[in-house]
C-alpha cells in the first residue's frame, strides 16, 4: 500500500491561490449557497472519478468541486468561467512585471 | 510559507510581461465573477484568510486539552458533550459545530480521519495537513492504524487497543491525549505547549517535557 506522505508543512496554504478557494467555498456556504454537508459529500463524490484512482481532497478538487456545485446551481457555468480566466491570462500577458494584474488590462475583451 | 493575501498581488515571472498559472486565472475568474454577482465581498474573504492564516489552528486546541489535564469537571464536561465545553474557552464556530473529544487511556489509543474527503475539527486544529486529506492516509488509518501509526514513528504496545473515528461534515472528532509523566509542576500555558496537531489527530504523542523546553 502507498506510503503516507509527509512534506513539511507549509501552512494551512502552499499558495495563494489555494487560500481563495477556500475563502470562496466557505463564504458561499456561510451566504446559505450550500451546506457543510452538500460541500462534503460534492468533495467525496468529486475525489472519486469514474474509473480513475481516488485523489487528494486538495484545493485543485474543491476548485473543481466549486465549479460543478456553482454550475449546478445556476450560478455560473464553465464557458464563462473559461471566458474569464482566459481574459485573466491575456491581461496578465500585457501587465508589466511588478504591477497588479487587472482584467482592465485584457487588450482584446470580449463584448 | 508567509503570503500576502491581498486579492489582486500578482507572482514574479517575466520581465516585460506578468504571468499566471491556469489554475491560478481560473481561481481570479471564478472570484470575479462572484464579486460582480455579489455572491462574495472582497474585505469578507479577506478575513477569512486572515482567520485561518493565523487565528486559527491547533494552539487553539492545546488550550482545551491543557485544560482537561488540570481541571477533572472540564475534562468530564468535555468527554460529555465536547462543542459547549470547547466554547467554555470562547473556542467554536464553522467545521466545529458538532465536536466529539475521545479519550487516550493508558491501554486505549483513538485515531481520527475522514474516509470520505477531508473533514476536520477546524476550530480546535485549523485547516488539514496534506497528508490528512491524501488517499494513503484515508485508506489506510482505517484498515491499518497500527501501521499508520509506525509510519508517523509511534509505535504502541500490542495490548494497547486502537480505535478509528471517522469524522464526517456533521461530527468531527478531536483526541484528547494522555498527559505525559513529569508535567506535574507546569502550568496550564506550559502544559498547552506540549500539545501537538498530531497528537490531537491521534497520529502523535504530546511532547515530553524536556522536548518543549
Amino acid at each position: 500500500m502507498s506510503p503516507i506522505c509527509r512534506p513539511d508543512d507549509p501552512g494551512p496554504f502552499a499558495e495563494p491561490w489555494e487560500a481563495q478557494v477556500f475563502a470562496l467555498v466557505v463564504a458561499l456556504q456561510e451566504r446559505g449557497l450550500f451546506t457543510q454537508e452538500e460541500w462534503a459529500h460534492a468533495l467525496g463524490r468529486s475525489i472519486r472519478p469514474e474509473g480513475g484512482p481516488e485523489a487528494a481532497a486538495d484545493y485543485g478538487r474543491w476548485l473543481a468541486t466549486l465549479e460543478a456545485l456553482l454550475a449546478e446551481r445556476g450560478v455560473t457555468d464553465s464557458a464563462s468561467v473559461q471566458a474569464r480566466s482566459d481574459a485573466f491570462l491575456r491581461a496578465a500577458a500585457a501587465t508589466p512585471h511588478g504591477e497588479p494584474i487587472r482584467l482592465a488590462n485584457d487588450p482584446h475583451p470580449s463584448p | 510559507m508567509a503570503h500576502d493575501h491581498d486579492h489582486h498581488h500578482d507572482h514574479p515571472d517575466h520581465a516585460d510581461g506578468s504571468s499566471l498559472t491556469p489554475i491560478e486565472a481560473r481561481v481570479r475568474a471564478l472570484e470575479s465573477l462572484l464579486l460582480e454577482k455579489g455572491y462574495v465581498q472582497a474585505d469578507a474573504l479577506d478575513a477569512l484568510v486572515e482567520m485561518y492564516e493565523t487565528r486559527i489552528g491547533p494552539h487553539n486546541g492545546a488550550r482545551v486539552v491543557a485544560r482537561a489535564w488540570t481541571d477533572p469537571a472540564y475534562r468530564d464536561r468535555l468527554l460529555a458533550d465536547g462543542t459547549p465545553a470547547i466554547a467554555e474557552l470562547g473556542i467554536g464556530g464553522r467545521g466545529g459545530e458538532h465536536m466529539v473529544v475521545v479519550e487516550n487511556t493508558a491501554d486505549s489509543h483513538n485515531l481520527v480521519v475522514c474516509t470520505l474527503c477531508s473533514c476536520y475539527p477546524w476550530p480546535v486544529l485549523g485547516l488539514p495537513p496534506v497528508w490528512y486529506k491524501a488517499p494513503p492516509y484515508r485508506a489506510r488509518a482505517v484498515l491499518d492504524p497500527r501501521g499508520v501509526l509506525a509510519e508517523f514513528g509511534l509505535t504502541l504496545p500490542e495490548a494497547t487497543r486502537i480505535t478509528v473515528w471517522d469524522s464526517t461534515a456533521e461530527t468531527r472528532f478531536m483526541v484528547l491525549p494522555l498527559r505525559p509523566a513529569g508535567t506535574e509542576s507546569l502550568t496550564e500555558a506550559e502544559l498547552a505547549a506540549l500539545v501537538t496537531r498530531d497528537c490531537m489527530i491521534g497520529t502523535g504523542l504530546p511532547l515530553a517535557p524536556e522536548t518543549a523546553q
